[in-house]
């Protein structure tokens, strides 16, 4: 079981590694840019890869947000609430310090056994968890913070209170606050990053993205549903829209992999921890001495940059 | 209502089929009409007041003055950056919408007065992939918002959309940041945005863009959810609200500021434009 997949993900570990030194956060410019697109070409991942990338980014035993916060933050302190009218468990706020500064985090969590997977609804927010999330983006502008995001969130809840409370709306309008803000933002997905529910919260000067974790418009399921008519084409699908981090890093989507340890980030939680540390460390120094209207206008100017036509 | 599990989200929230119904004929008291009969109405049925989808061209000839305005980036025209294929590939799906609609994309821009009033419009149409926001319904709107900021008026939305392009994978849902971000330099300008809600707007459009405006309208019925009903209902089993995700009920939660039926459209978004103009007049 453990041999050719295994072996190509070891293989591929090597190559990422060497992409994300070349790439992302540091990579300007159009040589960069070729040499990056060069490498790529060697690198793509086949329809296999892609999909155990799928398989790994849910896989049960994934560190969440709080696995990774326990891990690389001093003096934790958990926030609560919206200040509205509820405290969304599928997404964690609050503040700590990281590399000798308090930075504010917010981040998608979902549980381990049934009770807590319950009570963190699958990791799926409702509008009260992107208001909770707002607020705690309101306290880093004020206090200057700087802003760290994990996404990792299968989706936006689909119900019938979520869209009373108007899912749609809080989506778009979290999005905006984070266009606004003058603090460095730095977003690594590192599980599921699913559609709305993921952009709402990742809208960042670096978006970094865990070597296994996905990004998607829409899950492959969903997609095949429609698409093959058959949501057992997810396979199919994950192939045709390329939600693995190689692919995102290609169109410009992340700045750079995040990578994982041999295996993937479940084998071992503390190494996985180490290397996402390094990475967000890398982005957070990269991005401090910018100052907040630079910081605003390239954030926009780079998501205004987003997508290809003729 | 088929079984199988549908959670898409291009076509989720498209109304059900209506068999074998002709599109002339009113979904909702059958009552059946003439091309011109509709035309004249602006789409509206008059036996119900039931609100037909109105083709992009349609609506801009019913809010503009006439002959004022003036199309921009006409010609961008989307890319297949994925290659994608699944049982058709997305050039065959692209070229089809464009034979269909006559539309180079889902959405058209440009400039004009509305009651005297200069203003930009963004418009969207269903007809073109269900009105599915890809990299090029992305790039328009946000060209848009900079030609609305850069000639000091405010810009006009009219939305119409199942949500995000999926043939274009993770860049459709990148058109959501960049449509927001959009926004946010068109409000930096000191300009409004003026969302207009059609049937149906839903899923990225919903969560992005359409949602950011100063002030919302929505026409009567239209369909506002980012989950439409039945991925509600199949993922839920919750019963659902008799007017779930409709203007109606979006309006009594707090998300809309008015619905407005069609005929009195223009002269509502004529009196908002006076309202944002620094003169008043």
């Amino acid at each position: 079981m453990a041999t050719d997949a295994e072996l190509r993900l070891r293989e591929r570990l090597t190559r990422l590694r060497n992409l994300s030194l070349l790439g992302g956060a540091r990579v300007s410019g159009e040589l960069e840019k070729l040499q990056r697109q060069l490498e790529r070409i060697q690198a793509a991942p086949t329809d296999e890869e892609i999909w155990r990338s799928v398989e790994l980014a849910r896989h049960q035993d994934r560190p969440y947000t709080l696995d990774y916060v326990n891990r690389l933050f001093d003096d934790w302190v958990e926030l609560h609430g919206d200040r509205g009218r509820a405290d969304d468990h599928a997404l964690v706020i609050g503040l700590g310090r990281f590399g000798g500064r308090t930075v504010a985090l917010v981040g998608n969590q979902k549980g381990r056994d049934i009770k807590e997977r319950t009570e963190r609804n699958f990791g799926m927010a409702y509008p009260e968890g992107y208001r909770k999330a707002m607020r705690l983006m309101e306290l880093a502008e004020l206090h200057r913070f700087p802003l760290l995001s994990l996404v990792d969130i299968p989706g936006a809840y689909p119900g019938v209170a979520a869209e009373q409370h108007g899912q749609g709306g809080m989506i778009a309008r979290s999005q905006a606050l984070m266009a606004r803000l003058g603090v460095p933002i730095v977003t690594c997905v590192i599980g599921e990053g699913g559609s709305g529910g993921a952009i709402a919260t990742a809208l960042a000067d670096r978006v970094l993205m865990q070597e296994n974790a996905i990004y998607t418009v829409i899950s492959p399921e969903g997609c095949a549903a429609i698409l093959w008519r058959d949501a057992g084409e997810a396979k199919k699908a994950a192939a045709a829209f390329k939600p693995d981090a190689v692919h995102c890093l290609e169109l410009g989507v992340i700045d750079a992999i995040v990578p994982e340890p041999a295996g993937g980030a479940h084998t071992n939680h503390d190494a996985a921890a180490r290397l996402l540390g390094e990475s967000l460390q890398d982005a957070l120094e990269d991005l401090e001495s910018v100052s907040p209207d630079d910081l605003k206008r390239r954030r926009r100017a780079k998501f205004r940059s987003l997508g290809v036509y003729a | 209502m088929s079984s199988r599990i549908d959670v898409s989200i291009e076509h989720r929230n498209v109304p059900e089929p209506s068999g074998n119904q002709h599109p002339n004929t009113c979904p909702q008291c059958s009552s059946h009409y003439r091309d011109d009969e509709l035309e004249a109405a602006l789409w509206v049925c008059p036996h119900c007041g039931h609100h037909f989808t109105m083709r992009a061209r349609a609506r801009i000839a019913s809010l503009t003055d006439e002959a004022t305005f003036v199309e921009e980036a006409a010609d961008l025209r989307s890319e297949d950056p994925l290659d994608f294929f699944d049982l058709r590939p997305y050039t065959e799906r692209l070229a089809e919408a464009e034979m269909k609609t006559g539309l180079g994309e889902a959405m058209v821009i440009g400039q004009g007065t509305i009651d005297g009033n200069a203003c930009e419009l963004a418009v969207m149409d269903f007809a073109f992939m269900g009105g599915s926001m890809g990299s090029v319904v992305g790039e328009k709107f946000s060209r848009a918002c900079d030609a609305a900021a850069q000639r000091g008026v405010p810009l006009i939305s009219v939305t119409a959309s199942g949500g995000a392009r999926m043939q274009e994978g993770i860049l459709s849902l990148m058109q959501l940041p960049k449509t927001v971000c959009a926004v946010e330099d068109l409000h930096d300008s000191g300009q409004p945005l003026i969302s207009v809600m059609t049937h149906p707007t839903t899923a990225g459009v919903l969560a992005s863009f359409a949602s950011l405006g100063d002030v919302i309208v929505a026409e009567p019925g239209a369909l506002l959810a980012f989950t439409g009903p039945r991925v509600v209902q199949q993922t839920t089993r919750e019963k659902l609200p008799e007017d779930f995700g409709l203007a109606e009920q979006n309006l009594r939660f707090g998300h809309i500021d008015a619905i407005v039926p069609r005929p009195e459209l223009k002269a509502y978004v004529a009196r908002l434009l006076r309202l944002f103009s620094p003169n008043g007049d």
